[in-house]
């Protein structure tokens, strides 16, 4: 059932970035883009993501256990650090250079996209990276 | 900020964005667990028992999703510009960065935001505010130009 909700869960996600037209880098990139042919959509598609899921957060906040008895996992800390920012800087540059982020590079991957793919292999070689530096340098 | 009326979409944009934030919905409230893309598979890279699982469903659900869409819509067109050079440079940013900041527009920006969180809404504002700088650079400082 878990793994089932979950599936669910991507395909939804997917078809909303598909709708929202997210998963077309030009579009976010015109969001991104302020100084020029400006296209706010980016700013409704937050919208509607955040009303519709904010219930269920203040939901989750109330309970240990999810609706199929899974542990609610919410991430602890509420300290912003110079780790969060550093890492945001970094997400930003990058979304601004191709207008892609992990979830319309998953989605443009599943289209056979083949910038898509190209996009997705170098996020997942920097994740390897990021692992082999939290390892040596960083603190677990 | 001269708004493009043509290129803006409030109501699939409205409609796209209630989808993404019901499946956010559904994967907190069902599986506990939050619909961050950067943080899902990032969690793949050394799963941890009964990590796996979900996540792969869930991955499989987001790399099924433009057939399933197809099947009732056209899908729309993907337009990138960008060379291969850029991609890669722009993907490892992506890949680094989000793991480094624990998180993504998903991650970050919907759920985070959808939660009320103060990290989250540090780390939003900061991507934002730089990716729209990286933008500005590209198009309008270097001459990169708008396609």
């Amino acid at each position: 059932m878990p793994l089932l909700c979950a599936f669910a869960a991507g395909l939804l996600f997917g078809a909303g970035l598909l709708l929202s037209g997210m998963a077309d880098p030009a579009k976010v990139l015109a969001f991104l883009d302020v100084a020029g042919a400006w296209d706010p959509s980016l700013l409704l598609v937050m919208a509607g993501a955040i009303a519709v899921a904010a219930p269920a957060f203040a939901w989750a906040r109330g309970h240990r256990q999810s609706m199929l008895d899974l542990p609610v996992q919410l991430p602890a800390s509420s300290r912003v650090d110079q780790r969060l920012l550093s890492g945001a800087l970094l997400f930003g540059v990058g979304w601004g250079l191709a207008g892609i982020c992990p979830g319309p590079a998953l989605v443009l991957v599943g289209s056979a996209v083949a910038e898509g793919l190209v996009f997705t292999v170098a996020m997942l070689a920097g994740m390897v990276l990021f692992e082999l530096w939290r390892r040596h340098w960083g603190e677990t | 900020m001269t708004i493009d009326w043509q290129t803006f979409t409030p109501l699939s944009s409205l409609v796209g964005g209630a989808l993404i934030g019901l499946a956010a919905a559904l994967l907190i409230l069902l599986n506990g667990r939050i619909a961050g893309i950067s943080g899902i598979v990032g969690g793949l890279l050394r799963p941890r028992s009964g990590e796996a699982g979900w996540r792969l469903a869930f991955v499989a659900g987001l790399l099924l999703s433009p057939l399933v869409f197809a099947q009732f819509a056209a899908l729309p067109a993907a337009r990138i510009e960008t060379s291969h050079a850029l991609l890669i440079g722009a993907g490892l940013l992506v890949g680094f960065g989000t793991r480094l900041g624990s998180g993504c527009t998903s991650g970050h920006g919907v759920c985070g935001l959808a939660r009320l969180s103060p990290r989250s809404l540090a780390a939003t504002l900061c991507f934002m505010v730089v990716g729209v700088t990286t933008v500005y650079i590209a198009r309008h400082l270097l001459g990169g130009g708008a396609p």
